[in-house]
């Protein structure tokens, strides 16, 4: 009986997170900056998962947003080693310029 | 049970830092600045876990995001020296902003226009099946509702989870570790690092 606001609000709010990630992450073009607008994206669905796991008394939403932490994690580990390895040999490079795997 | 004033205090609060930080991040133009901009979204997030009663997770949002993945980030900046502006108006493919613009309030307003249809479906009982510490448990009730169901429901997922973040790491040191013999790769690839 804690969340006595809406759960709606915070859906909104979360969807208002998730949009402003998914922009973000069309319009940037520094690789770094773009797995942040991930994060963004993944913090979004973390909210939702707490309030609709309050609102509806269960506490499964919690469990996934603790399997989202973990996996978020992970995701930065992996994308921000290969950023390192990118950027090193080619020093300022955007999203632009990863094309080399194009065939 | 109506909200009091001051919920929708901390609410509009934390939604202020939520989303001013947000836009910090998609609009600085420097990534240290962006950086700092997703650790103010991420304690507004966290800010709004502790409001909803689920204080684990607040706490593991804090610590594993603000603490190690933020900080991460920064390292990872510091370390390639790119902490430079970028110049934002660069646009690579024609009309790539107004599209992601629309696109962007096209997703609010689907998304708004689904939540806020199906705000009559949520109204049921809230909270019932979840132990509130200083309600009807004792303090680190969260915590443990959280753990049973954890090492419980969920513990092959668990051990998953341990053997993903192993992999990573690994993987990591592997991709990011300088091999002696693989040295001379880069110099290939030279040509298409001109801004």
């Amino acid at each position: 009986m804690i969340a006595v606001i809406e759960p709606t609000w915070y859906l909104l709010l979360s969807a208002l997170l998730f949009s402003i990630g998914a922009v973000g992450l069309l319009i940037r073009r520094n690789p770094l900056v773009m797995v942040m607008c991930i994060e963004l994206m993944l913090n979004a669905a973390n909210l939702s998962f707490v309030a609709l796991s309050v609102q509806l008394g269960n506490i499964d939403g919690q469990t996934a947003v603790f399997f989202v932490m973990v996996v978020a994690a992970a995701e930065a580990v992996v994308g921000l080693g290969i950023l390192v390895s990118i950027l090193r040999a080619r020093p300022g490079a955007t999203a632009d310029d990863l094309a080399e795997l194009k065939g | 049970m109506n909200a009091t004033f001051i919920e929708y205090v901390v609410f509009f609060s934390a939604a202020v830092m939520i989303l001013g930080g947000a836009i910090g991040v998609i609009a600085m133009k420097s990534p240290v600045h962006a950086a700092l901009g997703l650790v103010l979204t991420l304690f507004g997030v966290a800010v709004q876990f502790v409001a909803l009663g689920a204080h684990f997770v607040a706490v593991v949002q804090i610590i594993v995001y603000a603490g190690a993945i933020v900080v991460l980030f920064l390292f990872v900046i510091m370390l390639l020296g790119i902490d430079r502006t970028m110049d934002l108006q660069v646009e690579p493919i024609p009309l790539q902003r107004p599209l992601a613009l629309v696109m962007g309030v096209g997703l609010v307003g689907l998304l708004g226009a689904a939540i806020v249809r199906a705000r009559d479906s949520l109204a049921i009982n809230p909270g019932t099946g979840l132990a509130v510490a200083g309600e009807n448990a004792g303090h680190d009730a969260n915590i443990q509702q959280l753990g049973a169901s954890l090492y419980g429901d969920y513990v092959f997922a668990l051990e998953l989870a341990s053997v993903l973040l192993i992999v990573a790491v690994t993987g990591t040191v592997l991709v990011t570790r300088r091999w002696p013999r693989s040295a001379g790769l880069g110099d290939g690839g030279q040509g298409g690092s001109d801004q």
